[in-house]
Formats: structure tokens, sequence, C-alpha cells
């Protein structure tokens, strides 16, 4: 097979493509397009949400919003069509198991801030205004929403060797229970969808991680063919995992479109991004770690209690517990919690970044306890082969990740006695944490077509959250056809393209990536093979796998003076263009194959104020084939960022008498700002991972979070010899020093 | 948002026949605006009075300071005559909001700004402040960041503004003009406490306006400035706050201004701190001492037990930063 030559632009250094087109404002988001996407007579539809947190709608008074001139409908479960709702049957659905949430087809209140009725006027103002003027009565029932009082479901269970006998038996045994907060993703675009209805054809731009959600829901909602649905989503401001499902708005926007027969655009305030578009779930966490003196760790036991809704059951994978280290005696229970509130989803590392929390602070815990140093008890633990399944590792460079940052961070100066290290009123501290998040893979298709004037599109239904993209995609064509990466042009975000899985687990670039670099391999070798059959070309006669392609120009390794371009080949054979699809259908490998991370922080604590300054962070990943060290800086520090506002910062608020969020906007959620961010850098080890993918790449885009809360807490431990086993760590648990 | 008629005022006379009529002044709108669009506030008709000639920055000539109410925050933060005598009301400005904010809003506006508490600003919640009789769902509510000082059964949400705090720590006095024509009242009488009565927040008429605060002439040197105790670094409310201004002669205190902010219903004065600091040597004991007396009648909710501690330890801080030691 032919290979090219080197990799001309993959690992290197480059400026997003669509750069440009964000920073002038150019670049169409959801809610952006109108007219010159053809879609004229745009209306606006504006959410009425529950008051209340639990209980049934008595009656809704739309009398005076009806009367506002401009208002089109006033639409609620009073006056709705019953909309057939069959179950989402595609495979890729990621609704969790449970009856989703539906448009306005019952009178139960299931959660505060649950749609009760949707405004549709000729502008947002008056619809906004409108949707202030509808009456809602109600009988009120009282909310279950605290999740340390209400009862919990049988537990899932994971276990290998006996691990709650074996804590017994342990030289050293340590019980903790850590709880963390409720996060909102808080993604800078709210979510926002265009719905326009053509007779039984529905097309809409929707804030989504994968277009195919979009139309495999909304054609199960409205019971038509998924064919008959069109999802387009060209650019999306960050999602972090609250894109992935298609939430109720989405199928409110169509219904209402439907209904009032114009097109509908409806975006949630930024308050009612808190209350139907996912969270990460609290968690109350009881960890058991049992270890002999010499720091070998022999079981591990983890009790966790996590926040879901009635109406759905979310799960999140708490599979690091089984994999993180040698540890022979395991049991997780993991029991989830119905409470009267929207269904969580997936955040950023999730379950990962929740669980690492703990795992990684008891590990801290046990250091501590034993008087040996935190990198070193990780390094006796380390396994050799996976240790839940027993297969050989893919490629697994944390020693090298403990040892790189520990050199770039200075870890020799950290004092292992907490609460000694000062500079002036403040205490000063160093803590690490590890992190894994698992290397996933997913069918996905790619199509490539090459135009006589030699610059190519490369096409797939794929979505541009934020990692770079279009711009990574570039990068592998780029180099696969030998072009130029301004020759080369890659579209998303339709479905009208070649199926993509959802951005998220970060395999985008393992999964789009290969079929990216498949269809553009096939399509560079098709050129070749149609120059070395031609008679007319230079290149007729020569060996197809002696022929590589650079800036678009065909040449023979041997004698680069050989050879012709693209565009001479395909005007000689009055070819307007070549195209073709290519895939990558990933098998199941017999390899354990994760991303890891060493997260190093120092932080800065004013005992008397009880405030936590991060001073540094560096993280260490091994996370396979870095694509663009920009885009990837991109990823890791805002990965970091996100990790060190779960330590310090969010937490969303309930209301534990009526369920209301009372924290429901960024003025008092609070994430970090410029000044709450410190020194960061990343690092990353060499480590191409071919058995992983074709492309070497093992994910990046959610280990960066994991472990990065825990090394944040670690470092206040170090720093005060205070344990904090809540997140956010507040002032107040830092007071009484 | 309701719908509203606008006003742009050009002269003080014509705005004030506005606000006669019940018009609601609107300056740099950044209170105003974000509670129009919550409709927590739903003003009939707006009137503009950010053109009208309220922005000078003087001394008086007995060597007080006058800020002139439509002055913006970001403007009197930079000011050298504010920044060299008064370096507490920079400070306070320049750790209020955000770059942004401080170039919009003014200081009139700064002193009326309305309560950062999340059950005022849902209007899906009780507030009496809101909706009077409605109740306080933040008494018995998620009140981590409300006040302990000056609270009353009806209401218990602190005054936001920084500025305020080191206005009442220095006693300015609030100069408004009005239908009837001038007065003064000091702000520590201009803010009201909340009582039974918490939707009334302000000693203003109908129809007055603030024209100017006036600082008075402290002994000199005066040493001051503030501390914001707050969860991030920027562009977040105080969990506690302290302006502390001091004259001291011969590492003697003889003149002691200190307010506190984040814990009071109003900007809290600490009368009992100043009175233990007057004619006392300056030491770590002694600023420790005072600030014990900063809590006195305190009552803290269920989540806010934290600013007792919080605001002694504060108000310690902030005495030794200003005051240092021998």
């Amino acid at each position: 097979m032919t290979q090219q030559p080197h990799r001309a632009v993959v690992g290197t250094d480059q400026p997003r493509v669509d750069g440009r087109l964000k920073v002038t404002g150019k670049a169409r988001y959801a809610a952006d397009h109108g007219p010159a996407e053809g879609v004229d007579g745009i209306v606006h539809a504006v959410l009425v949400e529950s008051s209340i947190g639990r209980g049934r709608i008595t009656g809704i008074d739309t009398r005076a919003a009806e009367n506002l001139p401009g208002v089109l409908r006033v639409i609620h479960h009073g006056n709705a069509p019953r909309l057939p709702y069959r179950d989402n049957p595609f495979p890729d659905s990621i609704n969790p198991p449970g009856e989703r949430l539906r448009a306005f087809q019952d009178d139960l209140v299931r959660f505060f801030g649950e749609p009760v009725g949707v405004v549709v006027a000729t502008t947002l103002e008056v619809a906004r205004h409108a949707a202030r003027l509808v009456e809602v009565t109600y009988d009120v029932e009282l909310p279950v929403v605290d999740l340390s009082r209400a009862p919990a479901d049988e537990p899932e269970t994971y276990a290998r060797g006996d691990a709650d006998t074996a804590w017994e038996a342990a030289e050293v045994h340590l019980e903790m229970t850590y709880r963390m907060s409720r996060n909102h993703h808080n993604a800078m675009e709210p979510h926002a969808i265009i719905a326009r209805w053509q007779g039984e054809r529905l097309t809409v731009w929707d804030k989504t991680q994968w277009v195919a959600d979009p139309r495999n829901e909304l054609a199960a909602v409205f019971g038509i063919p998924r064919e008959a649905v069109r999802c387009l989503s060209p650019f999306v401001g960050g999602a972090f995992g609250n894109g992935g499902r298609t939430w109720v708005h989405s199928a409110i926007a169509a219904l209402a479109a439907r209904e009032v027969r114009r097109p509908v655009k409806l975006v949630l305030t930024r308050r009612q991004q808190y209350f139907t578009a996912g969270f990460r779930p609290g968690y109350e966490y009881t960890m058991r770690v049992g270890s002999d003196r010499r720091g070998r760790i022999t079981a591990m036991v983890h009790d966790v209690r996590g926040e879901s809704s009635r109406y759905e059951r979310h799960s999140d994978d708490l599979s690091i517990g089984r994999m993180l280290y040698a540890i022979p005696h395991v049991r997780q229970a993991v029991r989830h919690v119905p409470l009267d509130i929207s269904t969580p989803t997936w955040m950023r590392g999730p379950g990962w970044s929740s669980a690492a929390y703990t795992i990684e602070s008891a590990l801290d815990e046990l250091a501590h306890e034993l008087e040996i140093d935190p990198i070193e008890l990780r390094m006796r633990n380390e396994p050799t082969q996976d240790p839940a399944t027993g297969q050989p590792f893919s490629t697994r460079r944390l020693r090298e990740c403990y040892d790189v940052g520990a050199r770039e961070f200075g870890w020799h100066r950290r004092n292992p006695t907490p609460g000694v290290a000062r500079d002036g009123d403040w205490l000063i501290g160093m803590g690490m944490a590890a992190g894994a998040y698992m290397t996933e893979r997913a069918a996905a298709q790619a199509h490539v077509r090459l135009d006589a004037n030699g610059t190519a599109v490369v096409q797939s239904a794929t979505s541009d959250i934020g990692p770079g993209t279009h711009t990574s995609m570039t990068q592998v064509a780029a180099d696969a056809l030998g072009l130029p990466m301004g020759a080369v042009e890659f579209r998303l975000g339709d479905t009208a393209l070649p199926p993509a899985p959802i951005q998220a687990l970060a395999w985008t670039m393992a999964s789009v990536g290969s079929a990216v670099q498949d269809a553009c391999d096939r399509l560079r070798r098709r050129a070749i093979a149609l120059a070395v059959d031609d008679e007319r070309s230079p290149l007729h006669g020569v060996d197809p796998d002696d022929v590589a392609v650079e800036r678009g120009r065909m040449h023979a390794r041997d004698d680069p003076s050989r050879g012709e371009t693209y565009r001479q080949l395909l005007a000689r054979n009055n070819r307007p263009f070549l195209g073709l699809t290519g895939s990558y259908n990933p098998e199941e490998s017999r390899f354990s194959m994760y991303a890891y991370s060493a997260i190093f922080a120092e932080v800065a604590v004013d005992a008397r104020l009880g405030l936590v300054r991060v001073r540094r962070m560096l993280g260490v990943f091994d996370a396979g084939r870095i694509i663009n060290p920009r885009l990837a800086d991109s990823q890791a520090l805002g990965g970091m960022i996100g990790g060190i506002s779960q330590a310090l910062l969010e937490h969303t608020v309930t209301d534990h008498r009526d369920g209301r969020i009372v924290n429901a906007n960024l003025a008092d959620y609070l994430v970090p700002v410029n000044a709450d961010i410190p020194d960061m850098r990343a690092i990353y080890v060499d480590s191409v991972d071919d058995k992983a993918d074709p492309i070497g790449v093992k994910g990046l885009g959610e280990i960066v979070i994991v472990g990065v809360a825990p090394a944040v807490a670690n470092a206040v431990f170090n720093a005060t010899g205070r344990r904090i086993r809540d997140l956010p760590i507040t002032p107040e648990a830092l007071l009484g020093l | 948002m309701f719908p509203f008629s606008y006003t742009n005022a050009s002269s003080l006379q014509e705005a004030l026949d506005h606000g006669q009529r019940g018009g609601r002044y609107i300056a740099g709108g950044t209170t105003l605006v974000d509670l129009m669009r919550e409709t927590v506030e739903r003003p009939d008709e707006l009137v503009d009075i950010s053109g009208l000639p309220l922005t000078e920055i003087t001394m008086t000539p007995r060597g007080g300071l006058r800020i002139g109410a439509l002055a913006r925050m970001a403007d009197v933060a930079a000011e050298p005559k504010v920044r060299n005598t008064y370096p507490v009301i920079s400070q306070a400005l320049e750790l209020s909001a955000s770059a942004q904010l401080r170039n919009m809003a003014t200081i009139g506006g700064n002193i009326m700004q309305r309560t950062r508490c999340a059950y005022f600003r849902d209007v899906s919640a009780d507030c009496n402040k809101r909706l009077p009789g409605s109740g306080c769902a933040a008494l018995h509510g998620y009140n981590r960041t409300h006040a302990i000082l000056g609270t009353s059964e009806s209401c218990v949400c602190t005054h936001p503004s920084d500025l305020a705090v080191a206005l009442a720590a220095l006693e300015a006095v609030v100069h408004l003009v009005g239908p009837d024509g001038e007065r003064d009242v000091a702000l520590t009488d201009f803010l009201l406490l909340p009582g039974g009565t918490p939707h009334r927040e302000h000693a203003v008429r109908p129809g007055e306006l603030i024209a100017a605060v006036e600082i008075p002439a402290h002994p000199r040197p005066l040493r001051s400035g503030y501390l914001k105790v707050r969860d991030r670094q920027s562009y977040e409310f105080a969990l506690t706050s302290a302006a502390v201004a001091l004259h001291i002669r011969g590492g003697v205190i003889r003149a002691a201004k200190v307010a506190a902010g984040g814990v009071g219903t109003v900007p809290w004065k600490l009368t009992a701190v100043e009175d233990h600091l007057i004619g006392r040597r300056r030491s770590p004991q002694l600023w420790s001492a005072a600030a014990d007396l900063a809590t006195e009648g305190a009552r803290p909710l269920d989540h806010n037990r934290f600013k007792i501690d919080l605001l002694k330890r504060t108000v310690e801080r902030q005495l030794l930063i200003v005051g240092g030691t021998e």
C-alpha cells in the first residue's frame, strides 16, 4: 500500500481554519440562520417554565398573552396535539432508560422549571413579554430534591475479589465520604434551534454535538421517517456534553413551527439552560481503601449515591475505579437516587472526573497516612496489564507522565509535612493526581472530492464543539491527499453528509479522523492509479507504491522530477472531479486502551480568610498522537480550567423546599474569571498509539479534566493540613484553621 | 420586559418634572435594565439623566471631596484626587463589578443599586421587597450570601455596593435635588434598614435625584483601604468586606472610620470598632480586639454562620493592612 512520505501538517502547530470566521462574527451558529440560508419569515418562541417543583397544572390563563399584538399562539398541554413519541429506535440513541420528557403531553410537573407552555410571536420582545403574562395555576406537591436524604434505587455493582473482607483485613484501612456538587455545563452558546417544516419534511438548525440525534429524535417524536428530517449545525459555541441529547425544547420548537406554519426560532435563556439541558449529577461517594504498610493497595470499595431524575435513569461511567491501579479486591456499588429534578447528562469527563476525584483524594490520604510520597504510592500500584480485564495495554505511559511532571513542576520542592510552607499570609501547598479516560472509537464515514482545480472538499456529519475539528480533519486530509491545508476544505454538521458519531467521548479524531484518512488515502491511490495507467502521464508505468504526492503533485519517489499535478491529470482525462467515500469500522480490540494524565497543582491558601488561589498547574498527558499542539493546548488548558472550577467554584444550588434552582444565572453560579487562572502548562508525552486506531490518537478532550479537581484538593491539604472532602472547596470550609 | 416610555432629559428641570410624575431615573442602567429584563422592575417611564452635567469631581473648600452623581465608576476610581486622598474609594470601585460595568455605571446608580438576593431577582419566589407581604424566601432558604446584621423577619438581603461601604466609613453625605429644592442626607441615614418595610430602601422623596456625594474633610494624614473577600478573584460581590480609614499620630489612633460590606442589609458602620480604636496605640492585639466588636448584634442564618468569623477576620486583616504595627 502506498504511504505518504511524511506528515507535513499533522503534528504541527496550526491556527484554526475557521478562526477568522469566528472572531469576525461570520461563523453562523444555530440561532444565526435566516434569510441567507433561505429561511424567511422566522417567528420567535419563548418557553414558559413551571414555578413549582412538583405537582399538576390546574389552569393556564393565556388571555393576556394572546391579546398582545404580534402573538401568534400560546401552546400548552391543554391545546397541544398528541404527538406519536415513538421510541427512538436508532441504535446510537443516547436517551437513557425511562420515559423521556415530552412536549406538553400531560399536566404533570416533574421538576422546577419544566416547560409548561410556549409563546410564539412575530418578535422576540413580544414573545418574551407574552410568556411573562401567561398565568399558570398548580396543585403543588412537595418535591424531593435532597440527594443526602432521598432513598436510592437498587445498586449496580461491580466486584472482583472480596473487597469488603480484604478491606477489613488490611493493615491500614481508611474510610472517607466525599461530596460533589451538581455542576452545569454553561457553554457560552445557549441552546438554540430554528425549525422549519416544508410539508411533512422538517429542517432544523440546532445546537448539537451530532446532527444525527436531533434528526432521529424528532423523527421519533413526530412519527415521521428520519429521512424526512434534516439537521444542520455548522458551528457550536461549546457544549461540554449538554449538546449530546436532543432536549425537549427542540421538540417544542418543531411543534410550534408546525402549529403556526412558519419557521420558529427558540433560544433558551441562560436561566432556562439550568432547567432542561442536563447537568453533571451531584454525588455522595464513600470510599474505603485498604493497603499494607508499604503502600500496596489490597482493597478499594466504592459506595456511590448519584442524582438522577424520576422519569429517566442517568448513569455516569465510574469504571476508572476498576482500571487505574493494580488492586486485587474492588467492589463498586452505584445507587441512583431518583429526585424531582430534570435528568442529568454527560459533562466533560463524565463519571471519570467524579470518580477520579474520590480515588485520587483517597490515594493522597493514604500516602499521607503511610508517609509515602504520593507519586511513589501510585508507582507501587501501577499495573502491568489491565486490572479489570487482564488485557495488555495498547500504550500506558503513566509512569512517564509522573516522571516528566515531577521534574517539570519541581515536585521535589514539595514539603511532605502539610501546613508548613509559607509565603506571607499564604500557606503554600503542592498536590498531584492521576487520571484516565477510555479510548473509544465508533464507525464513521467521510466523503472526499478532488476537484479539477486541484482543491479538495472532505465532508462528514461530525461536529466541532470547540476542539477544532474543522482544522484537525483538514490537517489529516491534507497530508493524506498530499495537498496544502489551504487547498482542502472540511465540512461538517449536516445530516446530508456521510454519517459520523456524536462528538463526545473524545473519539472524534480516532473515528472520523480515521474515516477521513481512509477516504483520502483511497482517493490519492485512485489518482495515482489513474496516472500510472495513463499513457500520457509522465508517471505511466511507475509502480503505484513508488508514487508520492506533495503539494498536489504526484511524483516518483526515486525521481521527483518525474510527475504531474492532480490538476493536469484530471484536465487531461476530462474528469471534473474524483470522489469517493471512506469509512472506519473499528473492531473489538484485544488491548486495554486509555488516555492518561498526571496533574500537578500548586495552591496558596489564606488560612485566616479561607481563600484558595491556584498558583501553578501542569498537566502531563498520555493521549497518543497530537494532531495539532495548538488545538491540544486549547483543549488541555480549557479542561484544566474546568477542573479548577469544579474544585473551587461550581455548585448548582437547589432550594430543598420547592426544588428551585437558586443560582440559575452566571452571576450566582460561579465559573472562573481570568484572575482565577494561574500559570498553566500542558505537556504531551510522545505516545503515538498504533494499536488504538489508524491515526494513533487516544483522545484528548475528556482526559484533560480528569484528575484536576483532586490535584487541587490535594494541594490544599498539603498547604493547610486540612482535608476538605466536599466540592467545591469554599472559604467557610477552610475557616477555623 | 414590560413596555415603558423613554425620555431623554435635556435639563435638570426637565428631569425633575418627569421624576415628579413618577418617571424612573436611569443613567448607566446596569442594574435597572437588568432587573427590567427579569421583570423585577416594571417602570412605566424611564427618564434618562445621563446627559445632565453632574459628573464633576472636586475638592471642597474645607478639604472634602465632592463626586457628581453621574461620574462613572471607572473615572472616579482613576481620578488622582480620589486616589491620593481616599484610596479606599478607588479600591472599593476597582474591586466592583467588571471593567465594562465600571465604564457604564455611575456613582448615584451604584448607591441606588438593588440587592443581589436570588429570590428578589426571581419573580416566581416570595419576596417582601419586590412584593410586600409575600414573605421572605431567603429567611429559611439558601442564604449563604445574605446578611447577618440589620436583618428583620421581612428581609435578610445585603446591600451589594462596595462603594457605599467606603462612603459609609467616611461618613459621606448624599446631596439631593428635588421639586422642593436641595437637601443633604447622611449616607447611613439615606439607606434604610428593612424593618417591616423592605420595599422602602432609601430616603429619596418622589421626584428627587441624587446630584452628588460629598465626603467630608478628615484629619490628615489619613491612611485608607478596602478589602473584599469573595469566592472568585474578580467580578463577584463580597462575602465580607471592610473599608478602613485611620489617622494615626505617634503610633496612636486619633481617628478611625470603619465599615463592613457583604454582611449588612445596609453598609454597616462599625462604630464600636471605631470607638475601641480611638486613643489606643496600634498593635496586632488592638486590631484583633477591635475586630471582635465588628459582629455585635449579628444574627446568622442557616447558611451564613461563617460570616461572623469571616467578618472579624476581614476587619482585623484590613486594620492591620491600613494601620500596620509599630
